[in-house]
């Protein structure tokens, strides 16, 4: 079966209601069979600026953004110039503008791409009450061989209670937007025909959205958190969810408590998370230092933007890698896990909660707001993999309890108030068994050994990373970036394999070298300025002599057709 | 506090764990520690469903010398270990305690929360007016002109932190003073404390005979200046506008609304994912 795949960029001011378009778009185009993409682009605007709604369409599912944009649809022109790197076109793409929001702009006519005006402000002002967001809906719709009939069903959802003129209104614009499509020539629209529609119920989620709920999954049932872009959406959907499962969110009044809220709630025997991106987890070190020494299981999940400091805040980098290796004092065994796609969110977490909780040590999950904020839509994820609860203590009478006891797995069975003969001091201070301070030699190395072993011993099956193809060149890719290599490795022929990295640590020594087995090149693939996996990879797995880099910082993204021609300039070195 | 369960009779002594404290001698936090022990046996609070949190300093030492739960946590962290723990376990008696410098100063603004969000639980911080563990520099509550720190040879320069104000004008509903000096009375406060339904802050003047030598003293200086408790926040405030520092007592109490998480069902997971589904 043929496979149709479509990216299309609806770009507008604040006012324009991009963002609507695409998220009405996007349901039609689900329920007519359609999997879909759609990443969100913000300007540093508070409210209103520019926004762009990046999409993908594809018969087969997809979770890749692609190289570049079949069709643009510009609704003004609003600082187009600010991200018109974001939006790569061809010569044979389609520009479609409103000739009343002024001439093409230099920026996108340099691609040479076909420019068709719509007459947008036209139409509005042909009837009272018109919106140019319903009528561009209209045609935008037509790209993907949708009616009015498809949208229609979904106006209600999304104008809520405006009443019945507001609907009736919508309807009236998204048909003279289709009539517009309609007057234009055949030969103006990709070839999109409609996928067959899918028998088994598919989801809409966003990655952020799948995060929350593989904290519930994996058990967690309370939430400590401090609000920060891009990871806010995973604490806004946890908050009523929790209560659902009688759980808790609390709002706290900053990183600094809300990570120390859940070494107190997880000390007291409940499974605890936050989420937060890079400036928050840089407060949150001490806290997750005191989780590893005093063996107190949390989750944290950093939705990284661009860095350092603040940053750019609504753009997506992953450059928090090596302070969620590197960054704790001290030598803190724990557990860093990274997402490879939106859907993956959930089994990720899930079994980053799970983690934490058998290894009794904080665990972090790496996101980005590439994925985070994105939606998707996909076939039903499957579940993060079993993983043993935390392991709790039932002490004897007469035998003193020893919280901290040094035990073949390094896991020590855990007491939490409430079971009596349990009482102890966790503690972050080093200490022997029983949890009291010491200053010894012996009890020091002993206690690091345990904490060490506890994650040799962690059983990370076939979860510690995405695999696909056996091709010479292994392509390793860090988080969001798992997608487009996986379509650059298809591209590429069988020249090359997958590796999409999940478990950063523990490190996985053993699996590394049977996927590696054969691999005579290497590729590491990864959105930050400095290739900070490239360092890690290199300075603790044994690479293929061969090792190339492709990094760079964002928020451009690195798209299939830029790796796939890393992969074929390493074909070419001999 | 929560519901008593009748448990064996316990004395205080039962209350102590066997680790020797490394506190000095002639330390005020001996008599804390009693205090601590003292209320809990009286209170006959089962060991298992005790916890005492603290931060880092000589003070925060306190859990393990305790024979119930404990967490020795981060300076200044003590506070959100705390009321984690009191939010997940609402069943579970905590207390909190630490220093001047692990409350008011690196933690001072968990301290503000604390007090709004009026969690039930009790927050005993022992106030030597210097951080003791890291060998005697200043900390919020010493006077400007006090010149033993190498760190701040002029004298530390700004006015002292002034805790009660604070924990009033933050929303505490509980707020006390009491000397270790005077373990009888401070068993009295924790008790009542503990009892209280929502966030108790007890300032224990506890001297640091070390660094602090001059507080041996302190014992005729304090007097019953807080003997009659206030019910009116307003009031309470205006009565520290002459207060000496030394005054000891219950300054205010009132029973106020505690933080409430939403409210919460219990359905199941599967019930979660429906959201999701076209
Ligand atoms: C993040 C951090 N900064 C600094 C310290 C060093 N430190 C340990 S205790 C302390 C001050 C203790 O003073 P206080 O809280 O008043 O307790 P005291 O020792 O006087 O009882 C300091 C600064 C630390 N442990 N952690
Ligand atoms: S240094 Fe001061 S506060 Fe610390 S134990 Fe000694 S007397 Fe107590």
């Amino acid at each position: 079966m043929t496979e149709h795949l479509l990216s299309l960029a609806l770009t507008g001011s604040g006012g324009a209601g991009v963002m609507t378009v695409g998220q009405i778009l996007l349901d039609a185009a689900a329920h007519a069979g359609w999997y879909g993409l759609m990443r969100r682009s913000l300007g540093p605007q508070i409210r209103g600026g520019e926004s762009a709604a990046l999409m993908r369409f594809g018969s087969r599912p997809i979770l890749s953004h692609g190289d570049t944009f079949d069709v643009l649809f510009a609704f003004d022109w609003g600082n187009i110039t600010r991200f018109a790197a974001e939006l790569p076109l061809r010569s044979d793409s389609v520009v479609l503008y409103d000739p009343d929001a002024g001439e093409v702009p230099e920026v996108i006519a340099r691609s040479n791409a076909r420019c068709v005006a719509v007459p947008l402000t036209a139409t509005v002002k042909s009837e009272p009450g018109l919106r140019a967001n319903m009528i561009g809906l209209g045609l935008a719709a037509h790209i993907l061989r949708l009616t009015p009939a498809d949208l229609q069903p979904l106006l209600a959802d999304f104008l809520g209670d405006k009443g019945e003129e507001a609907l009736a209104l919508s309807l009236r614009g998204i048909e003279l937007g289709a009539g517009l499509a309609d007057a234009l020539p055949a030969s103006t629209w990709p070839v999109c025909p409609r996928p067959a529609k899918s028998e088994k119920p598919r989801w809409s989620i966003t990655g952020n959205e799948a995060a929350g709920l593989g904290a519930v999954k994996g058990g967690v049932r309370f939430v400590a958190a401090y609000p920060i872009t891009p990871s806010t959406e995973i604490l806004e959907w946890l908050a009523p969810n929790l209560a659902r499962l009688g759980g808790q969110l609390v709002q706290a009044e900053d990183e600094l408590a809300s990570i120390n809220m859940l070494v107190g709630a997880s000390y007291g025997g409940v499974p605890s998370l936050t989420a937060t991106s890079g400036p928050g987890l840089s407060l949150m070190i001490e806290g997750l230092g005191m989780s590893v020494g005093a063996e107190i299981p949390v989750t944290v999940i950093d939705v990284q933007r661009g860095g350092p400091s603040t940053g750019i805040p609504t753009k997506s980098e992953q450059s928090d890698f090596n302070i969620a290796v590197y960054g704790l004092h001290g030598d803190a065994p724990h557990i860093v896990v990274a997402a490879t796609s939106i859907p993956d969110c959930m089994p990720t977490v899930q079994w980053a909660v799970s983690a934490a909780e058998a290894a009794q040590c904080p665990a972090i999950v790496l996101s980005d707001q590439n994925m985070g904020q994105s939606r998707a839509i996909i076939d039903p994820p499957a579940e993060g993999g079993p993983v043993a609860a935390r392991r709790l203590a039932a002490p004897e009478d007469g035998t003193p309890y020893l919280r901290y006891a040094l035990t073949n797995d390094g896991v020590s069975p855990m007491a939490v108030p409430g079971i009596a003969g349990g009482e102890y001091t966790a503690d972050g201070l080093a200490h022997n068994e029983r949890g009291t301070p010491s200053t010894q030699a012996a009890d020091h190395q002993s206690q690091l050994d345990k904490r060490q072993r506890k994650l040799e011993t962690l059983d990370c099956a076939n979860f510690w990373a995405e695999l696909e193809g056996d091709g010479p060149i292994a392509v390793i890719a860090l988080g969001s970036l798992t997608e487009p290599a996986r379509e650059a490795v298809r591209a590429a022929n069988g020249a090359a394999r997958l590796i999409g990295l999940r478990v950063v640590l523990p490190l996985q020594a053993e699996a590394m070298a049977k996927a590696l087995a054969g691999a005579t090149k290497v590729l590491v693939v990864e959105q930050n300025h400095s290739a900070q996996f490239h360092h890690f990879l290199r300075g603790h797995y044994d690479l293929p002599p061969v090792v190339d880099s492709l990094h760079r910082a964002g928020p451009l993204p690195l798209r299939p057709l830029e790796i796939l021609a890393a992969i074929n300039a390493l074909k070419g070195d001999a | 506090m929560n519901e008593v369960t009748p448990t064996p009779e316990l004395e205080a002594f039962d209350y102590k764990s066997d680790v020797n404290p490394v506190w000095c001698p002639g330390c005020g936090d001996y008599a804390v520690l009693s205090a601590i022990t003292k209320a809990l046996a009286e209170l006959r609070l089962a060991r298992e469903n005790v916890a005492v949190i603290s931060g880092i300093g000589c003070s925060s030492r306190i859990p393990a010398y305790t024979s119930v739960y404990g967490f020795h946590g981060i300076h200044g962290r003590a506070l959100p270990i705390a009321q984690g723990l009191k939010l997940a376990r609402p069943d579970v008696t905590v207390l909190c305690a630490g220093g001047d410098g692990d409350g008011f100063s690196i933690g001072g603004n968990h301290f503000m929360h604390a007090c709004r969000r009026n969690i039930d639980l009790t927050y005993i911080v022992m106030d030597n007016t210097v951080y003791g563990m890291t060998k005697g520099q200043a900390s919020p509550t010493t006077e400007a002109d006090w010149r033993e720190s190498k760190l701040t040879p002029e004298g530390p320069g700004v006015p002292p932190f002034q805790p009660l104000d604070i924990a009033l004008a933050a929303g505490a509903s509980h707020v006390v003073r009491a000397f270790s000096g005077r373990v009888q009375m401070l068993t009295k406060y924790i008790v009542e404390a503990i009892q209280h339904p929502g966030f108790s802050f007890i300032q224990v003047i506890s001297p640091c005979v070390t660094y602090r030598p001059e507080m041996r003293a302190l014992k005729t200086r304090v007097h019953d200046g807080f003997a009659e408790t206030s019910t009116n926040r307003l009031e309470a405030r205006r009565r520290l506008l002459d207060d000496d520092g030394y005054s000891l007592g219950v300054l205010f109490k009132s029973v106020e609304p505690s933080y409430k998480p939403c409210a919460t069902s219990d359905e199941a997971v599967a019930d979660l994912e429906r959201q999701f589904v076209l």
